[in-house]
C-alpha cells in the first residue's frame, strides 16, 4: 500500500516538474535557447496570482488566467528586450543573457516584496480523497490533470494549427521560414508568450499547493525541469512531460528507499546514464552529420 | 619546448620562494576607533541569495536599534553622549563575499563593531579578517558550536553571537522531549544543507535517552514532503524532531497535517517566526513545541512587550526570531562601549566579552567564557496556530 | 621553439614587472588591504576562468560544472594544509588536488564528451552537483558546514603567480600542437577527425587540463578564505566563471583577464548598495551582453609577438 501511495506523490511531483518543463522545451524547440529565466517567469506567475487574489478578491480561476495572461505579457517583453536584440549571436551569449534576466527578476522581486516567503491566499479549498490508505488532494489531481491536458493542447497547437506549422517552419530554418512568408519575429513572440503563460499556470497551481511563495521560488524547480526536459528530449513536448514524471518518481523512490540524502545525486546519475545512452534524450532523435 | 618548460619552472620556483620567506607578517593594528561625535557599526548582511529573507530581518533588526539608540540620546562614552552610524553591506549571501566585506568595514568604513553575517559559514569567513583588524564581530544566527573556538580551544577574542549554540538547543530539546514530554521515540526529519541543522541533530542524538527511530533529510529550499513523511507514517514514533528553518518546516507541518499525522512536531529556534503558522496554516499548527529566545506569555522582562510593539509599529509585521536577535546585538555592543567608556573596536570587544545581566529583549544575558550568551531557553507549543504554553528548560 | 622561448621570456619579464609595481604601490598606500583582498578574487577567478576558457572557447565544448573541479582542488588543499599547515602542505594539497580533479575530470570526460552542446552542459552540471553532494555527505568533509580555521597560506603574491603561470602553461598549450588539434575539434569536429585526429582525445585533454586548472584556483580559494563549504561550490559559482568566460569574448584569454578584473571591480563597488546590489549586477551583465555580445574584446587577443613584430616590420621600413 506504502508503495502506491509513494507512487502517488511521484506521480504528483512530476507533475509540477512537467508543468514546468512543458516551457522550457517549447521555447528551446523553436530558438534553441535554454531559458533559464523561466523558473523566474513562475514565480512572476504565483506572485501575481497572490495579489491578484488578495487585493482584488478573484476566484482561483480567474487569477490562473490573470496570471497566464500576465505571464505571457512578460514573455514577450523580455523576449523583446533581451533576447531579441542577440538573435544572430552565439548561443551561449543570449544563454548568459538569460541567466541574467534570471537573476534581475529574482533580485528585483525580492528588492521590492522582500525576500521571505508569504502565504498563498486559499483561494480553493483542499480536499482530500481517501481509497483505503491511499489518499489524494484535489489540487494534486488538478495539477495533474492540468500537465497533462496543457500537453496535448500543446501538441495540437504545435501540429494542427497555422501558427503551430509556423513555429516547427522557424525551428527547422528561421532564415527558409522567413522566404516563404512567415513573420519570424512573430512567432518567436507567440512561443514566448505561450511557454510563459505555462509558467504563469504553473506558478498559480503550486503556490495554491504548497502555500509558500518567495522570489527565489523558481531557481531549484526551474533548474529540475530544465533537467526533466533534457532528459525527456529537449525540444519535445511529450519528453518535456515524460522527463518531468521520470524525476518527480526517480526522487520519490530514492527518498522512500531511504536514501534521501542522496535524491538530487541519484537524479543527475540517471540523467548522465541515460544521456550516455541516449545523447538526445529519452524520445530524442539523435541526428547524423551528414559530411 | 622542453627548455621552456624548465625555464618558466624555475623562475616560478624562484618566484615562490621569494614570497614565502619574504613576506612577513605586517605590524599589527590597536584597532578602530570613533572620530568625531559618531561611533560607526558595520553590517555584513545577506541581503541578496539564499539566505537573504534571515539576512534582511536581521538588517531590520539591527536598523530598529540604531534608530531607537540614537532617538533615545544616544551612546554615552564617559561623559559624551554619542549617536550611532549604521554602515550596510550586502554579502549576497557568499562566503567570500562575507570576507571582503569584512575587511571594507573595518579598514574602508573603520567601523568599530560589525554585526552579521548571519550564517556560520559566512561568519567563519569574515572572522580572519576581523581578527586581522581588531574588530569584534557579533553574529546573530552562526549557532555552530566551534565558531567562537580557535583550533587549540582557546576563544576567538573577536567573535560574539547573540544566539544560543547548537549543542545548547539540541541537548536542551532532547531532554525536555524525554523528561517532560515523556517521549520515547522520536523520528528526525532534518536539513541536510545546512550546518545548523546538522549541529542540532548532532547534538540532539548525542543527549536524547529514548530511541531515534529513523532520521531523514530534506534540502533547503524543497517544497514536497510528501514522500518522507508517507515513509514515517508507517513507522512507530511519538515525535518528529526537525532541525531546519521555518520556510521548510511550516511546509512540512502543513503537509504532515493535512496526511494525517497528528504526532508532536519539535523544533528549534529557527521555527521562531510568524511565518511558521502562516505557511502551516493556522489549523495544522497544532502540538507544535520550539525553543525559543523570547516569549510573549512569559517574558523574561519587560523588553519584550516594547520591542514587539515597536516592530510591528515600524515594520507593520509581526517580530520574528533572528531581527530580535540582531536588535540585542547592537544593545550589547552599546553596552560594551558603556562601561569600557572607549569606542575603540578592541575595548568593545573586551565589553563584550565580560558582558553579564544584560537585559536584552531575547533574555538575560551574561556572556560565558566562549563567547556564547548564557540565556535560559524556552520551550513554546503551539496549539491552533497560537501560544499554548511556555516553559523554560535548565 | 627558440622564438617561443623568447616571447615566453618577455611574457614573464612583464609579469615580475607588474609583480614589482604591486607590491611598490602597496608599499606607498595605494593599494590597501580591501584593493589587495579584491585583486587576490579576481587572480583566483582568472585561473578558474582561463581554463574554463580552454574547454569553452577553444575546445568548443559547454561545460557547466567548473566549481565542481575547483571545489576537489580546495578541499584536498584544506585536508592537506589541515594536517601540514605549511607552504610545503599547500605545494602538497594543491598537487594532489589537481591530480585528484584531473582523475575524476577523465572519469567525467570520457563518457559526457561524446554528447554535444546543452546536453553537455547538463551532463557536466549535473556531475558537478554530484560532486557537491557526496562533499555534503562524507564525514572527512565535515558535511555542511565545511572546513574552516584553515591556515591562511594564500597571499596575493603567490596568486598571482599561479596566475601567471597557469596562463602562460595554458596559452602555450594552446600554441602546442596538440593545441592547434583542439581548435580544429572547435572549428569543424568532422572535418578534423578525417584529418586523422582523435577528437575525443583532445576534447578530453582539454577538459582535464581545464579541471586541474580549477583544481589550483580551488585550492587558492580555500587558502585565502581559510573555510570552504559544499556551498561555495554550487551551480551558481559554475555560472560566475562561465560569465566571466563569455564576458570577455570565448576564446580569448585577454578577453578573460578584462572580464574577470570588470566583475570583480563591479562587485566590490556594488556591495555598498545593500538589496540593491545583486539588481544592478544583473541589469549590468544584461546591458554588457547585449551591447557587446562578442564580449568585451571578441577574439581579439594581446600579443608580444604582435607588437614585437610590427615594430620589426616598422624598424625595417624605416630603413
Amino acid at each position: 500500500m506504502q508503495i502506491l501511495q509513494q507512487l502517488i506523490n511521484g506521480l504528483s511531483l512530476g507533475s509540477i516538474y512537467a508543468l514546468l518543463a512543458l516551457g522550457y522545451t517549447m521555447v528551446y524547440g523553436i530558438i534553441k535557447l535554454i531559458n533559464f529565466a523561466h523558473g523566474d517567469v513562475y514565480m512572476l506567475g504565483a506572485f501575481w496570482g497572490y495579489y491578484m487574489i488578495n487585493t482584488f478578491h478573484v476566484g482561483f480561476w480567474t487569477a490562473l488566467i490573470l496570471s497566464m495572461i500576465f505571464c505571457a505579457i512578460i514573455g514577450v517583453i523580455v523576449e523583446f528586450l533581451a533576447y531579441r536584440p542577440l538573435r544572430d549571436s552565439p548561443r551561449i551569449v543570449v544563454l548568459i543573457t538569460a541567466i541574467g534576466v534570471s537573476f534581475l527578476l529574482e533580485n528585483g522581486m525580492s528588492y521590492l516584496f522582500s525576500s521571505s516567503p508569504r502565504d498563498f491566499p486559499q483561494a480553493m479549498v483542499m480536499h482530500r480523497y481517501h481509497l483505503g490508505s491511499l489518499s489524494i488532494s484535489n489540487v494534486q489531481v488538478l495539477i495533474l490533470v492540468t500537465s497533462i491536458v496543457l500537453m496535448i493542447l500543446l501538441q495540437l497547437i504545435i501540429k494542427r494549427t497555422r501558427m503551430g506549422k509556423a513555429m516547427r517552419a522557424v525551428s527547422v530554418d528561421p532564415e527558409a521560414a522567413q522566404l516563404i512568408g512567415i513573420n519570424v519575429d512573430h512567432t518567436i513572440s507567440f512561443t514566448f508568450a505561450l511557454g510563459s503563460a505555462l509558467a504563469g499556470a504553473a506558478g498559480v497551481m503550486i503556490g495554491l499547493y504548497y502555500n509558500s511563495i518567495d522570489p527565489l521560488m523558481g531557481m531549484t524547480p526551474g533548474i529540475k525541469a530544465f533537467v526533466a526536459a533534457v532528459l525527456g528530449g529537449i525540444g519535445l513536448i511529450p519528453g518535456a512531460a515524460l522527463g518531468g514524471f521520470v524525476i518527480g518518481l526517480v526522487e520519490t523512490a530514492v527518498q522512500a528507499m531511504g536514501f534521501s540524502a542522496f535524491r538530487d545525486a541519484a537524479v543527475y546519475a540517471i540523467l548522465i546514464v541515460i544521456l550516455i545512452i541516449r545523447p538526445a534524450g529519452i524520445l530524442g532523435k539523435t541526428t547524423r552529420e551528414k559530411v | 619546448m622542453k627548455k621552456m618548460k624548465i625555464a618558466t619552472l624555475a623562475a616560478t620556483a624562484m618566484m615562490l620562494a621569494a614570497v614565502f620567506t619574504g613576506c612577513a607578517n605586517k605590524a599589527g593594528t590597536s584597532g578602530n576607533s570613533a572620530s568625531g561625535d559618531t561611533i560607526t557599526i558595520g553590517g555584513n548582511f545577506e541581503l541578496s541569495g539564499a539566505a537573504a529573507a534571515y539576512g534582511s530581518a536581521m538588517q531590520r533588526g539591527v536598523k530598529l536599534a540604531v534608530t531607537k539608540i540614537n532617538k533615545d540620546g544616544g551612546v554615552k562614552v564617559g561623559d559624551k553622549k554619542m549617536k550611532l552610524k549604521l554602515v550596510t553591506k550586502d554579502n549576497k549571501s557568499d562566503n567570500a563575499s562575507a570576507a571582503s566585506i569584512a575587511t571594507n568595514l573595518t579598514t574602508q568604513t573603520k567601523a568599530s563593531a560589525v554585526i552579521g553575517p548571519i550564517t556560520s559559514g559566512a561568519g567563519l569567513a569574515a572572522l580572519p579578517n576581523m581578527t586581522k583588524a581588531k574588530v569584534p564581530l557579533i553574529t546573530p544566527g552562526g549557532t555552530q558550536d566551534s565558531l567562537t573556538l580557535q583550533k587549540n580551544g582557546k576563544v576567538q577574542p573577536y567573535m560574539f553571537r547573540s544566539c544560543f549554540e547548537d549543542s545548547f538547543q539540541g541537548k536542551a530539546l532532547a531532554k525536555y522531549v524525554y523528561n517532560t514530554m515523556k517521549l520515547k521515540n522520536v523520528a528526525i526529519l532534518g536539513d541536510k544543507s545546512t550546518d545548523y541543522a546538522q549541529g542540532l541533530i548532532k547534538a540532539f542524538k548525542g543527549e536524547y535517552k529514548g530511541k531515534i527511530v529513523t532520521t531523514e533529510y530534506y534540502q533547503a529550499g524543497d517544497k514536497d514532503f510528501n514522500t518522507l513523511l508517507t515513509k514515517l507514517k508507517s513507522k512507530n514514533y511519538d515525535a518528529i524532531f526537525v532541525p531546519g528553518y521555518y520556510s521548510e518546516a511550516g511546509l512540512i507541518i502543513r503537509q504532515a497535517r493535512e496526511m494525517g499525522i497528528d504526532k508532536p512536531i519539535v523544533g528549534a529556534d529557527g521555527f521562531a517566526d510568524p511565518k511558521l503558522v502562516s505557511i502551516a496554516g493556522k489549523s495544522n499548527a497544532s502540538n507544535i513545541y520550539y525553543t525559543t529566545h523570547f516569549d510573549a506569555k512569559a517574558p523574561a522582562n519587560n523588553k519584550v512587550a516594547d520591542y514587539l510593539k515597536l516592530y510591528k509599529d515600524t515594520y507593520g509585521d509581526d517580530a520574528g526570531t533572528f531581527d530580535a536577535l540582531s536588535y540585542d546585538a547592537v544593545y550589547m555592543i552599546k553596552q560594551a562601549i558603556e562601561t569600557e567608556k572607549s569606542t575603540n573596536s578592541v575595548k568593545i570587544a573586551e565589553g563584550l566579552a565580560k558582558l553579564k545581566n544584560f537585559q536584552g529583549v531575547t533574555g538575560t544575558i551574561t556572556m560565558d567564557k566562549y563567547h556564547n550568551p548564557q540565556k535560559p531557553v524556552i520551550v513554546t507549543k503551539l496549539m491552533d496556530g497560537t501560544e499554548a504554553e511556555a516553559t523554560a528548560v535548565k | 621553439m627558440k622564438k617561443n622561448l623568447k616571447y615566453n621570456a618577455i611574457w614573464l619579464g612583464i609579469a615580475v614587472l607588474g609583480w614589482v609595481l604591486i607590491n611598490v604601490f602597496e608599499g606607498v598606500g595605494i593599494i590597501d588591504q580591501f584593493a589587495e583582498n579584491t585583486l587576490v578574487l579576481i587572480g583566483i577567478n582568472i585561473i578558474l576562468a582561463t581554463g574554463l576558457n580552454l574547454i569553452i572557447g577553444f575546445s568548443g565544448q559547454f561545460s557547466l560544472g567548473h566549481a565542481g573541479f575547483m571545489a576537489l582542488g580546495a578541499y584536498a588543499a584544506a585536508l592537506v594544509t589541515q594536517a601540514i599547515p605549511t607552504e610545503g602542505g599547500f605545494v602538497l594539497g594543491t598537487v594532489i588536488g589537481m591530480l585528484l580533479a584531473g582523475v575524476v575530470a577523465l572519469i567525467i570526460g570520457i563518457p559526457t564528451l561524446r554528447l554535444k552542446g546543452d546536453y553537455l552542459a547538463i551532463a557536466t552540471m549535473g556531475a558537478a552537483e554530484i560532486i557537491r553532494i557526496i562533499l555534503v555527505n562524507l564525514k572527512i568533509t565535515n558535511g555542511p558546514a565545511g572546513l574552516y580555521g584553515l591556515p591562511q597560506l594564500a597571499n596575493w603574491s603567490l596568486v598571482y603567480i599561479l596566475v601567471v603561470v597557469t596562463t602562460i602553461f595554458t596559452v602555450n598549450f594552446i600554441h602546442s600542437r596538440n593545441g592547434r588539434a583542439i581548435l580544429s575539434v572547435r572549428e569543424d569536429e568532422i572535418a578534423a577527425e578525417s584529418m586523422g585526429i582523435n577528437t575525443t582525445k583532445f576534447k578530453v585533454a582539454a577538459f582535464v587540463f581545464g579541471g586541474m586548472t580549477a583544481a589550483i584556483g580551488g585550492a587558492l580559494h580555500a587558502n585565502y578564505i581559510q573555510t570552504i563549504a559544499p556551498n561555495d561550490f554550487g551551480i551558481m559559482e559554475s555560472i560566475n566563471i562561465l560569465i566571466i568566460v563569455v564576458m570577455g569574448g570565448i576564446g580569448s584569454m585577454t578577453g578573460t583577464f578584462a572580464a574577470a578584473a570588470l566583475l570583480g571591480i563591479l562587485d566590490m563597488i556594488l556591495q555598498g548598495f545593500g538589496a540593491l546590489r545583486m539588481v544592478l549586477y544583473s541589469l549590468a551583465l544584461i546591458l554588457i551582453m547585449i551591447f557587446r555580445p562578442k564580449g568585451l574584446l571578441g577574439t581579439w587577443e594581446f600579443s608580444v609577438k604582435r607588437l614585437f613584430n610590427r615594430n620589426k616590420k616598422k624598424a625595417k621600413e624605416g630603413a
